[in-house]
């Protein structure tokens, strides 16, 4: 697993950024950015080079169900492995997550375990 | 309206003004069932002038302080709560760094201490999300009761409401994307899925 890849952060509490920028830290994923929307967070993506998106996804203007789709309808981008964080733990949001193509899915709260196992998990399948 | 439909609001003025026109035209002898009828139209006049001082009341300091009130300090407890975060994430990062001087089972000792006030810090995004919520809950009653007080037309002066996201979202429903409606925000204890749960239902499509 290559940890010097460029990871991707997008949440609309700056609390949280810094939270998973840390547990990010911890293993040994030191290159991170950040955007607060699924909109920032679609035109970095266009602009430089992310091996992993780790996404909210109740954001605006753009939702980070929203952003996946744009993600996977992008030809360049549609590949790149996007594991949605988020509050929101109804089956049908998880459903829906599938649908549009979701790496992975983590449910707030969540601790530094489930993080490093799903990140393992959508990296070795990328 | 419970529906969601709107329907025109009932004329208090108008309703009051026929059971007084009722009562004003009946004078002479009267039978027993124009007698209860006259009961119940007196007792008609007297719910609905009841109903519009209820009203009345309503207006000016309650709705207008009250409810805004309310919201601001909703406002200031997730300001306080993310400044209090992230103050315990400054220290937490001072740690870590004396973590890297430090050697063997006191270093990792550390570390994990570190790590699960990392996780326990992710409260303030969830207090915030459902604090969001009942902030918009509290608009919507305001606009809501500032509607029915217009409808019955009360002379008292009335603060200016902005419309709440909640019910704007309401009438451009069409408009909203898949990720918009699907966003509720975080369950009550035992209505969502456990993370254990998604993990089997991510599964159940491979």
């Amino acid at each position: 697993m290559d940890k010097t890849m460029n990871v991707l952060i997008v949440d609309d509490y700056k609390t949280m950024l810094r939270i998973i920028r840390n547990l990010l830290k911890q293993l040994d994923f030191n290159n991170v950015d950040e955007a607060s929307d699924g909109a920032e967070a679609l035109s970095k993506l266009r602009g430089g080079n992310f091996g992993l998106v780790i996404s909210d996804w109740n954001m605006a203007p753009m939702t980070g169900l929203d952003l996946l789709k744009e993600v996977r309808a992008d030809q360049r981008l549609a590949r790149t492995p996007f594991i949605m964080i988020t509050a929101e733990s109804k089956t049908e949001n998880v459903i829906a997550a599938k649908a549009a193509g979701v790496s992975n899915y983590i449910v707030k709260p969540f601790n530094a375990e489930t993080l490093r196992e799903k990140i393992e998990k959508v990296l070795v399948h990328a | 309206m419970p529906d969601g439909t709107s329907h025109p609001a009932p004329d208090a003025d108008r309703i009051e003004a026929a059971v007084r026109q009722v009562l004003g035209s009946l004078n002479g002898d009267l039978t027993v069932k124009e007698a209860a009828l006259l009961g119940e139209l007196e007792a008609l006049g007297r719910t609905v002038s009841r109903a519009k001082a209820e009203i009345a009341a309503l207006g000016g300091q309650q709705l207008g302080e009250h409810i805004p009130a309310a919201s601001d300090e909703l406002d200031a407890v997730v300001s306080h709560t993310a400044t209090a975060t992230n103050e315990i994430l400054d220290v937490c990062e001072g740690l870590e760094r004396l973590q890297g001087t430090l050697d063997g089972a006191v270093a990792e000792a550390l570390g994990t201490a570190v790590t699960r006030i990392y996780e326990a810090c992710s409260f303030q995004d969830i207090t915030g999300q459902r604090i969001g919520k009942v902030v918009a809950a509290l608009k919507t009653i305001e606009a809501r009761i500032n509607a029915v007080q217009s409808d019955f037309g009360t002379d008292q002066p009335r603060a200016v409401v902005p419309a709440p996201a909640v019910v704007i979202a309401a009438t451009a429903v069409a408009a909203r994307t898949e990720g918009e409606r699907l966003a509720n925000g975080p369950a009550l204890p035992g209505a969502g899925v456990s993370q254990d749960e998604i993990d089997r239902l991510l599964a159940s499509f491979d």
